[in-house]
């Protein structure tokens, strides 16, 4: 019973990683984002096409090996590859960017709320309670709106509104630990808040951070899909994976490929965070074999 | 092997085996339990944590989970209850057999009244009307001493004390009269003066319908009160079994030599430090060819590393029960093995 | 009870003037008005047409005046919808929402919750494994790719549903909607379910019912039902609201006049008084969400109590 846990202790990270690539779907899943992350990069650097110039001579190329354009090109002539790629490669910024954004928040709100306690975390929680009440999608839309179509803007409002969950989870936690005997125990040894904070606290909610933070890189993902497909995310001619489906959308009546391979990477890269968040938490869970 | 029957046993256990699927291949929890239960008799069974004790009871209602594998036989009156369909199952527990859970607290429905869970078993079991149901609860209650059973079965579990969920449960468990009381480790969440009520309602219990009872908990003490033999468990094996009286005076395996002697006694000096068994239970899924009890064992020797056969404890008297032990010397050598 | 409704009723307030007072600065203080962009105008005219919005005023009566109107359950005239008032486009097209957004948590709840019973009966079988692998898929795909591509094969291909030219009333247009909007909901809501059912499967208290002898089907139903439910209904708050705000992607993609399209719009236009409403509604529309959860909560939990 108590085993996997003594093992776990001893060696942390690389019994994490042991248990994390035991099943082969994670491995897929790992090594499906490491190509798309590596295509992102190199595909963009390396082909002769851009991702703006419109070819006229080349619209609405379907799929062909030939000079090397395997996904097509749009209505605009351009290379539907290096357009997909500079669209992961947005989508996949956007979800870490905002994803750290978030998590810098939520932990620091919920870790203070936590273990202050008493008034100030009434006042912290009853405030992430009103937020959680706001309707942040449609905000988010008229902020894009206001201030025009940044892609700070864009990381700044999805990561500000994806720590409510984080922030109530690291609370939690804080909370448990803090009720701790050994918290206590080294309270009464005369260990300052400081400390305390960076010794017993935050590595012991470390791991529930991690998980949530995998989940929320995917969920920011959507969001900015999302923008992006309702035309509010970022600018013509830069294309991000929402936007080339929205295009697709428009045009899949003759040209179903425009819609279907944004969709495919869109949904690839989302599945495989997904995938990751879900073997992390089984991983981090003592419970499990 | 194992001993038959001297006459028809209500509850007869050959040969019991549990196993669970472990990472290197199937772990046994339990192996060759042989017991005898016969009717109106208290069998106590006691050992420590993880030693499978819970795992028996569970094998012998059919109530194990869907990824264990059970060996030998669990005859009922007779009847073969391992691998019977789950109609002739549902027939038996509840009305034949009936379990008291350890965690009163989750062993308890927590979104039904106490009435809707002591009285839905009856109603299905004896097909009772709802109100004769209801009337035969609040009996089981009061004759449990329970103040006020009719607000009582109003309630929800949470707002109960733990005694008093504890002997809901054992209400519960009587509601269809059963052959058979399984009782695991009942007296064990609660507090001393509730322990002795407990155990005094119990006892009360066995005098009036003379209902037969497997006992199960780790405190000899506590088996001293109720039980007419015992059986000692190591490591998912029975090692001694013997009348109780038996037992507690002579001792016939080192381990229940231990037991005893840890238990705090009246008339040992205060000042005295209790005793303890040095060393661990292996963990369960652990592999010996030997007795498991050895590397405890003051009396260990080579001839451990062989498996000892449950045997006659005396063989002038068959009677005095069964012992795992190589050890054959005189029992008195037993009491001054533990320091 | 009463005392916990009035109590919750009074703790909605604050909520949404927090919601109304975020979402006014936004608009005001940021430059730009909803009549700069009509070039057409005449400096007089457009003067004219701000003082009959009161948008000369100073921000803060503006505010007050809103405020005001607002506690008359009157959010305003729409800018760009001339001569509409917003509550009457609320009024149009909410219940195009309410039917699509409806539809899409009923098909979740009942095919999702099926699926996670199903998956849960045989951990690890085939009728596991298959089912959330699915989900997994399902939870990864946005409701605004899925409803491209139901157009492209239920309507483009098979013909078989329209997929835009709304008519009132048509359930045969909803329904390519609604499954757009419902198909990640029933993953999730499979993944939750079947994580419950195994959890609550090895209570204690399952093993208690099924030592007196019930069946299979009353443990079930009487036993192992209520707290499998328990985790989706906390589900369902968040999900009442994200539907609400999916709809707006399903909206535009299939061209129905529900309120997300004049959301859109208004926001493209700088419509303040439009915006501003449809914000506060959506807000709304969350917390009584949450109220229902917290009400379901109590109803299927003794140990929750309400009058805390």
């Amino acid at each position: 019973m108590s085993a996997p846990v003594a093992v776990a202790e001893r060696r942390p990270r690389r019994e994490l990683w042991r248990r994390l690539c035991a099943r082969r779907s994670t491995r897929a899943a790992l090594l499906t984002l490491g190509l798309i992350v590596l295509a992102a990069v190199l595909v963009p650097w390396l082909s002769p096409y851009d991702y703006s110039s419109p070819s006229w001579t080349h619209i609405f190329t379907a799929p062909t090996w030939a000079g090397g354009q395997v996904f097509g090109t749009d209505a605009l002539g351009r290379d539907l590859l290096v357009r997909v790629m500079w669209g992961c490669r947005i989508s996949l910024l956007v979800g870490l960017v905002a994803s750290v954004v978030s998590v810098v928040i939520g932990v620091l709100w919920g870790a203070t709320a936590g273990y202050l306690g008493g008034r100030t975390d009434a006042l912290l929680m009853r405030s992430v309670d009103v937020l959680y009440s706001v309707p942040f999608i449609p905000l988010v839309i008229v902020l894009n709106v206001l201030f025009g179509r940044h892609l700070v803007l864009v990381f700044i409002g999805i990561g500000a509104v994806s720590w409510l969950d984080i922030a109530r989870i690291v609370r939690g936690q804080t909370l448990a630990i803090c009720s701790r005997e050994y918290v206590d125990a080294a309270r009464a040894l005369g260990v300052r808040t400081p400390a305390m904070i960076c010794r017993h606290v935050v590595p012991n909610i470390m791991g529930i951070v991690i998980v949530y933070a995998t989940l929320t890189v995917p969920a920011v993902i959507l969001f900015e899909a999302l923008l992006s497909f309702l035309g509010l995310g970022v600018q013509a001619p830069l294309a991000s994976l929402g936007s080339l489906v929205a295009d697709g959308a428009s045009e899949m009546q003759s040209n179903p490929y425009l819609l279907i391979i944004p969709s495919i990477l869109l949904a690839l890269i989302v599945l495989c965070l997904n995938h990751l968040g879900d073997a992390l938490r089984d991983a981090l869970d003592p419970h499990e074999p | 092997m194992s001993p038959e029957p001297r006459h028809q046993a209500l509850l007869s256990v050959r040969g019991l085996g549990v196993f669970r699927p472990g990472p290197g291949g199937e772990v046994a929890a339990l192996r060759d339990i042989d017991l005898d239960l016969q009717p109106q008799e208290c069998l106590g069974i006691v050992g420590e944590s993880g030693c499978g004790k819970t795992q028996l009871l569970h094998a012998l209602m059919g109530l194990q989970s869907g990824n264990v594998r059970l060996a030998g036989s669990v005859r009922f009156r007779g009847e073969e209850l391992l691998g019977a369909s789950a109609q002739r199952l549902a027939l038996v527990r509840g009305r034949r057999l009936a379990l008291v859970f350890q965690d009163a607290l989750s062993a308890l429905n927590p979104y039904l009244r106490i009435a809707t869970q002591m009285t839905e078993g009856a109603r299905a079991q004896l097909g009772l009307s709802r109100r004769a149901a209801w009337q035969r609860a609040a009996t089981l209650l009061e004759s449990l001493q329970i103040d006020a059973p009719a607000r009582r079965l109003r309630q929800y579990p949470h707002e109960l004390s733990g005694g008093m969920r504890q002997r809901v449960l054992i209400a519960m468990a009587l509601m269809c009269e059963p052959d058979v009381l399984l009782l695991d480790e009942p007296t064990t969440a609660l507090d001393v003066t509730v322990q002795a009520q407990v155990l005094a309602v119990l006892r009360e219990l066995r005098a009036r319908s003379g209902v037969a009872m497997i006992f199960v908990t780790h405190d000899l003490g506590v088996l001293a009160a109720i039980a007419d033999r015992v059986a000692v468990m190591y490591a998912g094996r029975i090692v001694e079994q013997a009348a109780a009286a038996h037992l507690y005076a002579t001792p016939r395996h080192p381990y229940t030599a231990g037991l005893l002697h840890s238990m705090p006694r009246l008339d040992t000096p205060l000042d005295t430090r209790l005793s303890t068994i040095p060393g661990q239970p292996p963990r369960s899924g652990a592999t010996s060819t030997g007795c498991a009890f050895a590397p405890r064992c003051p009396l260990a020797h080579e001839r451990c590393t062989q498996l000892p056969v449950l045997r006659c404890a005396d063989n002038q008297f068959p009677a005095n029960g069964t012992v795992a032990c190589h050890y054959d010397g005189p029992a008195q050598g037993l009491r001054e093995i533990w320091p | 009870m009463a005392r916990f409704l009035l109590r919750r009723l009074l703790s909605a307030l604050p909520t949404l003037l927090v919601i109304a007072t975020l979402a006014f600065a936004l608009l005001h203080l940021t430059p730009g008005g909803p009549f700069d962009s009509d070039r057409t105008l005449v400096a007089q005219i457009q003067r004219a047409i701000e003082a009959r919005y009161h948008l000369d005023e100073p921000v803060w009566r503006q505010y007050l005046r809103y405020l005001n109107d607002l506690a008359h359950g009157d959010l305003g005239p729409s800018f760009t919808y001339r001569d509409t008032s917003v509550n009457q486009i609320i009024a149009q097209g909410l219940p195009i929402d309410l039917a699509i957004g409806g539809c899409a948590i009923g098909f979740a709840l009942l095919v999702g919750g099926a699926i996670g019973l199903g998956a849960a009966s045989r951990p690890g079988s085939l009728r596991d494994r298959l089912p959330m692998t699915l989900a997994m898929i399902g939870i990864s795909v946005p409701s605004f790719v899925i409803a491209p591509l139901l157009i492209l094969i239920f309507a483009m291909r098979l013909h078989w549903l329209p997929s835009g030219d709304w008519v009132g009333g048509s359930w045969r247009h909803l329904l390519l909607p609604s499954l757009a909007l419902a198909l990640p909901y029933t993953a999730f809501i499979a993944r939750i379910v079947r994580a419950s059912a195994l959890d609550v499967m090895g209570n204690a208290h399952i093993r208690t019912a099924r030592a007196k002898g019930l069946g299979d089907t009353a443990v079930l139903l009487r036993h192992a039902l209520r707290p499998t439910l328990m985790p989706l209904v906390s589900y369902l708050g968040p999900a009442l609201a994200s539907v609400l705000t999916g709809s707006i992607v399903i909206e535009q993609v299939f061209g129905l006049p529900g309120v997300g399209r004049f959301f859109i719009g208004g926001a493209l236009n700088r419509d303040y008084t439009l915006v501003m409403g449809l914000t506060l509604l959506y807000g709304a529309l969350i917390i009584v969400g949450n109220f229902v959860v917290d009400l379901c909560y109590a109803w299927l939990d003794p140990r929750v109590r309400l009058n805390r």
